[in-house]
């Protein structure tokens, strides 16, 4: 399984950033056998709009099955969702390997739905 | 000739000048509320027949799922993110679609067509020489300007005459649109430092687009002169200046117009209009 968080970096020890859309990388990791791959988001960071949509099509296309992010609006979350991606939230500050821990603990609650609204201008 | 009125923010006093311009001038008229997101100019008009209303739509792209491979050219040429291609399925923001019509046609399985969306409806009526149209956009929908450039163009062909557009407040995309048409703009602003801020970028904007402008300073006694050295120095003529008072205030809230709480501005007002009237003519 592939399960991708957003970061700020491109490692295990990069911090973890709740921003979802807006995040400048996601940290996929394959816990088939622990490999890891980064996907850039870079390009969505000045996106006027969509910038969730666009991410969630990043992840999408790197064939995750679990996001981990900070928050979720609703386009993001409905395109996750029609990809049959799994999201689940994580509070922490530390690093993408904390959030990964708290992820294998079973401690992330996973969305059911949007927990931001969007913004749409 | 059409005379946009506009101020960088909300609040200044837009709505109420341009409903008394409407009502200071004796010939035909027409008044036009392009501040779709909260229309009220309407609320300020004498009584006046029922509203005609239309609805406006705009195209956006519709995928046969029987037709798409999911090959993604769509979402890749979609500059406004509206689509997502997910490998198994591609999805329509309709809501972030500008309506170009590209993604129409650059699909190779020719599996979009395009449908139209209501965004919002546009109601108008007579009151005397006075014609008068405003726009609603549908709550929810966050694309104004294809509704606003509607509105602008719903003062009936065979009159002529002065149209008063009241523009959306601001400076971006909502705002350009319907001073856009405009050959004369009007900024509305107060002479608070939040006012000559967003006066400033107004005045950025307006000259981007190179379009002929003056000031108006409402409750012009209320702060400080800021404004109006601003203007000064940036050689844009002040044309009225309205006096902060309470009598406007409770005429606002009561649906009343400056002209009934302010009678005195009357000769202003219409000097103001004759003044812009002539140095368009003189062009
Ligand atoms: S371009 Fe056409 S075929 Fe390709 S994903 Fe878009 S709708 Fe489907
Ligand atoms: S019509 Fe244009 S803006 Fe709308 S989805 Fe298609 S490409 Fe994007």
């Amino acid at each position: 399984m592939k399960i991708a968080f957003s970061s700020s970096g491109d490692s295990l020890e990069s911090p973890f950033e709740s921003r979802f859309g807006r995040c400048r990388k996601f940290i996929v990791l394959n816990d088939a056998d622990d490999s890891v791959e980064v996907v850039d988001n870079t390009q969505n960071l000045n996106a006027a709009q969509g910038a969730g949509i666009q991410a969630a099509q990043n992840v999408a296309n790197a064939g995750v099955q679990c996001v981990v992010s900070g928050h979720c609006g609703p386009k993001a979350f409905m395109t996750l969702d029609a990809a049959g991606i799994k999201v689940y939230t994580c509070e922490s500050r530390g690093s993408v390997a904390d959030a990964l821990d708290a992820f294998k603990k079973g401690e992330l609650p996973q969305l059911a739905g949007a927990d931001v609204n969007g913004h749409w201008q | 000739m059409k005379v946009a009125v506009a101020s960088g923010k909300g609040g200044t006093g837009k709505t109420t000048l341009s409903v008394a311009l409407a009502l200071s001038v004796e010939e035909p008229v027409s008044l036009l509320d392009c501040d779709v997101e909260e229309p009220n100019c309407h609320l300020f008009l004498p009584k006046h027949e029922p509203m005609q209303t239309r609805e406006v739509f705009v195209p956006v792209p519709h995928i046969d799922e029987s037709l798409c491979d999911n090959c993604g050219a769509c979402a890749r040429f979609c500059q406004f993110n509206a689509i997502a291609s997910l490998g198994v399925k591609t999805l329509v923001f309709s809501d972030l679609c500008h309506s170009c019509g590209g993604c129409a046609k650059i699909c190779p399985k020719g599996a979009i067509t395009e449908m139209d969306k209501l965004i919002g409806k546009i109601g108008s009526f007579r009151i005397g020489e006075l014609f008068f149209a405003g726009g609603t956009l549908d709550v929810g929908q966050p694309i104004s300007p294809p509704l606003i450039k509607e509105v602008l163009k719903s003062v009936p062909g065979s009159r002529d005459g002065l149209v008063i557009v009241d523009s959306p407040p601001g400076t971006s995309c909502p705002m350009v649109a319907a001073v856009s048409e405009a050959d004369f703009v009007i900024l509305v602003t107060e002479p608070t430092p939040f006012g000559l801020h967003d006066l400033k970028i107004a005045v950025e904007t307006i000259r981007e687009i190179r379009k002929p402008h003056c000031v108006v300073i409402n409750r012009c006694d209320s702060g400080d002169d800021r404004v109006e050295q601003y203007c000064d120095k940036q050689g844009i003529q002040i044309a009225l200046k309205i006096p902060d008072s309470r009598n406007m205030a409770v005429a606002y809230s009561q649906g009343k117009t400056m002209l009934d709480a302010m009678p005195e501005m009357r000769p202003g007002l219409e000097s103001m209009i004759n003044n812009v009237i002539l140095q368009q003519k003189r062009k």
